[in-house]
Formats: structure tokens, C-alpha cells, sequence
């Protein structure tokens, strides 16, 4: 294998791993630029959307095979990702209302726990309802494999890339262009003076919840048909990660994060084809340890923030 | 009365900022509260556009409605009554016209907005020069000028102003009170809290004069103006 074909190979996997850092950060950084606390539930949020994805392709299968509505594969897969993303951006609007509008006032402390017990209960809940038992995602697409210069990739990663790519591209999109986005990115500014807008933060705050939580089942949806295991506690490393990305981004920077994401990405799979697998995670993040020490806020982090109570 | 507010009473933790004021406004009027600094004039807007819990007691009533009942966002987009914060608070990674646009983000009269925003423009053409710009890039003249506009662009029945004249050169503080007078003209109420004195009871029709939370002295400006207490504790003798 030559040098060429071994670092595009690396890349191509670089991309698809890292895209589900990527596609998860953006949820760790929209809920931070806004509300400035983490979601440590997000994590968990992503292993629900997951778990969702599962349930709608499995009853879109079964509806196909014992003939009920005929579709082709390819629509189910669509229509996997967008229903999983709409039912999962409720539960995200749930966990705002519930978990973390009430403690809006109170030490941040106390929100950061709250997050951590909506991950445990997620996952909790998830095992008690659904069993130990692990679950298969139904494979909805069959792999091909295809040659790109002597590098392998399959249909399954080009999925991937293309459909967290496409959607950091629409939130891009969305954050920038409507109203919205741009009541969103006000908030991340200075957040006391939104109402002075007529602006109800009880509107933008779930709204943001709901985005980052459809990103993140979508990574779920992603993820599940490239490793098709799903377990309760799925969500956890690849959340702390994510949530590494989002920091090492710059807190709060939207864009930041997802690079981050990719970056992490890259780092880890490139570590990955140096060394033992095993040292993969201790060299991955003695690597970002370094970065931090020199970069205290992160890529696109400012030193302070301009928030300040009213 | 457009405006009636009864023994406002707001404390921070245990400490009284106001201690139960009285005041009016009535509608088209240009009012000013004076007061030294930590006498609780920016308090008693934020009590208005209801960023601060009130203490029992309180009545703040506009056109006969009950304030209290209001969320914040709602004395913005049901009341009409904005709000031009101390300091100005712009959303500084926004553009000039992103920052008016979302003033205008729950209006429902969306066939005034265009109207509207020309007509700040004609009032702060600088604004229209920059409307490209980031709000963090602009001159402070160009910030305050942005605030009143925004203000504007969110509800314009009743402005609420707190320190217009804050860091401008004198000269950009006398034509922004052109501009405000312009606005005033037009039939927006304003009611404005100013450290200085002469400049607001200039400006102003009626006054009320705030220290550590008590309204001390009211009456109409030139009255003021004359009066000796404050001329000696608010324009320098």
C-alpha cells in the first residue's frame, strides 16, 4: 500500500468517525452558547435517538415485509432518520421543561447534576423497559464497497460523511438566516436582554434543545447502521467525547465544535494506525491535554464572555 | 394615565432598592426621573418592563391593565412599552439590521416594520451607512443610536430610557436628544432616567427626583429646574 493510499484511507475513516463527534458536539455547544451550562444528558439523548431509529426502522420493516405498505429500502432509511429526529427533538424539549427550566436560576452546580441524572435516567429507563438484551439495528442498507484510489470505503461511511455534513450545513443555514438562528445567536451574546426583544427565551431555549437533540439522533441513526449494536449505555464515551470536541472547539462555538468533532476524529484514528489499539484513547487525549495547555479556550472560544446579569 | 405605578417596592436579597414609589406618565409625554448614582432609577424601568420581581404591594397599571400579569416579553410584544437597557446591551456579534430585525421578532403588525425602519433610518442615517456591520464594531454614538433605534423597532407606544447620554461627547449627547425629541414628536411616551440632571429636565416635561429609593421632589421641569435642593444637589449650585 503506498503513502497516498494509506493516508486517504485514514482520512476517509477520520471523516465518518469523526462525524459522529461532530454531529454530537453541535448539540453540546448550541445548549452552552444560549443557557451556558453542558447538557450532560446529551450523551444518553444520542443513545435514545439511536434507540428510536431502531424502533421506527423496525416497524417500517415489518409493515414492508408482511406487506402492509410497500416502499424500498432507501425511503425507509429516510424516513428512519427524519421521524427519528422529529420524536427525538421532543424528547430534548422534555428534558429542557422538565430538568433544566425550573433550575435556570439556580448554581450551575446544580444544572450540571441535573444533566448527569437525566443521562442515568435515560439509560436507566431504557433498560427497564427494553431489558439488557442488546439490539441488532436492522441493516437497511446493503454494504457496497468501493475503491477511491486504492482506498476502501463503504456506501455505509459515505452516508455518514454526506448526511452529518449535509446537516451541519443546514444548521449553518438555519442559525444565520431566519429569525431564529438569529434570536439564538442574540442569546449566546447576552441572553437578560432578549425578552427586551419580545423575544421569549421559553421559546429559543426548548427550540435549541430540539435542534441539538435531532442532530443527535440523527448521529444515533448514523451510528447504529454502521455498528449495528445498540446497548443503554452506548451514548456515554462517545458523549464525553463529543463533549471534549464541543470545549475543544471554544465553548459555545457552533462551528467550532463540529470541527473539533472532525479534528478529535482524525486524532484518534490516526493514533489508532500507529499504535495498539489500546493506547489509542490514552495518546487521543493526551494529545487534546496538549492543545488545551495552549489553547485554554479552545479554537473559537473567546477569553470571556459578555453576559452579565441585568 | 397610560402609565400608573403605586408603591413599587423592589429589594436585591435584603437590600431595598426602591421603597414603594408613586409616579405617572401620561400619554405623548415626555417624562425624567434624576437621581445620583445607586438611587434606583434603572431599577424602577427594569421593574416596568418586569426584569425584576416586585414586592407585595406594588401596582403598576398601563391603559387600566394589570403590569404584573405580563411576562417580560410580553409588556415588548402585547403593551407596546420597550426598553433602552443601561449600557445599551446590543447583541454585538449581530449586524445593525440583524440587531433591529429581531426587535421586531413577535411584532404582528409585520406591514408597519418596513415603515418603521425607514424611519429610523432617516432619524440615525449613520445606522443605515452600517447596517452591514457587526453592533460590536460601532462607535458609542453609533451603539446609543442603535439601542433607541432597536428599542424603537420592538414596540413604540411607551420607551423606556435608561441613560441616553451615557459616554457621549456633549455634542453627540445633544443630538441624540434632537433625535429623541423626534421620536417623542411622532407620538411615542417616553419616560427616562438621567444622572444628568439638566440635560434630562430640559428635555423633559415633568420630573421626578429619585435618591436611595424614595421619589423626593416632583413637578414640571422648569419648576425643577428653579428649584434651590435641586439645583444645588443635581446641577452643580
Amino acid at each position: 500500500m503506498s503513502l497516498m493510499t494509506f493516508l486517504l484511507q485514514n482520512v476517509l475513516n477520520a471523516l465518518q468517525w469523526g462525524s459522529f463527534y461532530a454531529i454530537i458536539a453541535l448539540g453540546y455547544a448550541m445548549v452552552y452558547s444560549i443557557l451556558m451550562l453542558f447538557n450532560f444528558a446529551h450523551g444518553d439523548i444520542f443513545m435514545a435517538g439511536s434507540y428510536i431509529g431502531f424502533g421506527i426502522a423496525t416497524g417500517l420493516l415489518y409493515l414492508v415485509t408482511s406487506g402492509i405498505i410497500a416502499m424500498p429500502h432507501w425511503l425507509i432509511l429516510v424516513l428512519t432518520i427524519i421521524l427519528s429526529m422529529f420524536v427525538t427533538s421532543f424528547l430534548g424539549i422534555l428534558v429542557e421543561r422538565i430538568g433544566y427550566r425550573p433550575l435556570r436560576n439556580a448554581p450551575r452546580a446544580s444544572a450540571a447534576i441535573t444533566g448527569l441524572m437525566i443521562g442515568i435516567i435515560l439509560e436507566t429507563a431504557n433498560l427497564a423497559l427494553l431489558g439488557a438484551k442488546r439490539r441488532g439495528f436492522p441493516a437497511l442498507i446493503t454494504q457496497k464497497v468501493y475503491t477511491i484510489g486504492g482506498a476502501f470505503v463503504t456506501n455505509r461511511k459515505i452516508l455518514v460523511v454526506v448526511v452529518s455534513i449535509g446537516l451541519m450545513l443546514l444548521l449553518d443555514q438555519f442559525v444565520r438566516k431566519t429569525k431564529w438562528g438569529m434570536a439564538m445567536r442574540a442569546m449566546s451574546y447576552d441572553f437578560v436582554v432578549v425578552p427586551l426583544m419580545g423575544v421569549s427565551i421559553d421559546i429559543i431555549a426548548p427550540l435549541t434543545f430540539a435542534i441539538g437533540s435531532a442532530l443527535a439522533a440523527a448521529g444515533g441513526v448514523l451510528y447504529g447502521i454502521s455498528y449495528p449494536v445498540l446497548n443503554p449505555y452506548m451514548g456515554i464515551i462517545i458523549g464525553w467525547k463529543a463533549f471534549v470536541a464541543a470545549i475543544l472547539g471554544g465553548r459555545g462555538s457552533i462551528m467550532g465544535a463540529a470541527l473539533a468533532g472532525f479534528l478529535l476524529g482524525f486524532i484518534e484514528i490516526f493514533v489508532a494506525t500507529v499504535f495498539p489499539s489500546t493506547l489509542r484513547d490514552l495518546i487521543a487525549f493526551s494529545i487534546v491535554l496538549v492543545i488545551l495547555t495552549f489553547r485554554p479556550y479552545g479554537f473559537f472560544g473567546k477569553p470571556y464572555s459578555a453576559k452579565l446579569r441585568l | 394615565m397610560l402609565l400608573e405605578v403605586e408603591n413599587l417596592r423592589v429589594s436585591y436579597g435584603h437590600i431595598k432598592a426602591l421603597h414603594g414609589i408613586s409616579f405617572k406618565v401620561d400619554e405623548g409625554e415626555i417624562v425624567c426621573i434624576i437621581g445620583a448614582n445607586g438611587a434606583g432609577k434603572s431599577t424602577t424601568l427594569r421593574a416596568l418592563s418586569r426584569m425584576v420581581d416586585v414586592e407585595e404591594g406594588t401596582k403598576m397599571l398601563f391603559n387600566g391593565k394589570d403590569m404584573l400579569k405580563y411576562k417580560p416579553e410580553k409588556v415588548v410584544s402585547e403593551l407596546g412599552i420597550s426598553h433602552v437597557p443601561e449600557g445599551r446591551r446590543l447583541f454585538g456579534n449581530l449586524t445593525v439590521l440583524e440587531n433591529l430585525k429581531l426587535a421586531t421578532f413577535a411584532r404582528k403588525d409585520k406591514e408597519n416594520i418596513k415603515k418603521d425602519m425607514e424611519r429610523m433610518f432617516s432619524i440615525f442615517p449613520r445606522l443605515e451607512e452600517r447596517r452591514h456591520q457587526e453592533a460590536e464594531t460601532l462607535s458609542g454614538g453609533e451603539q446609543q443610536m442603535l439601542a433607541v433605534a432597536r428599542a424603537f423597532m420592538s414596540a413604540k407606544k411607551v420607551m423606556l430610557l435608561d441613560e441616553p447620554s451615557m459616554g457621549l461627547a456633549p455634542k453627540l449627547m445633544l443630538s441624540m436628544f434632537d433625535s429623541l425629541a423626534e421620536i417623542s414628536r411622532e407620538g411615542t411616551t417616553i419616560l427616562l432616567v438621567e444622572q444628568n440632571a439638566r440635560l434630562a429636565l430640559k428635555f423633559a416635561r415633568r420630573g421626578y427626583v429619585l435618591e436611595v429609593g424614595n421619589l423626593v421632589l416632583q413637578g414640571d421641569s422648569k419648576d425643577l429646574l428653579n428649584n434651590p435642593e435641586v439645583k444645588k444637589a443635581y446641577l452643580g449650585g
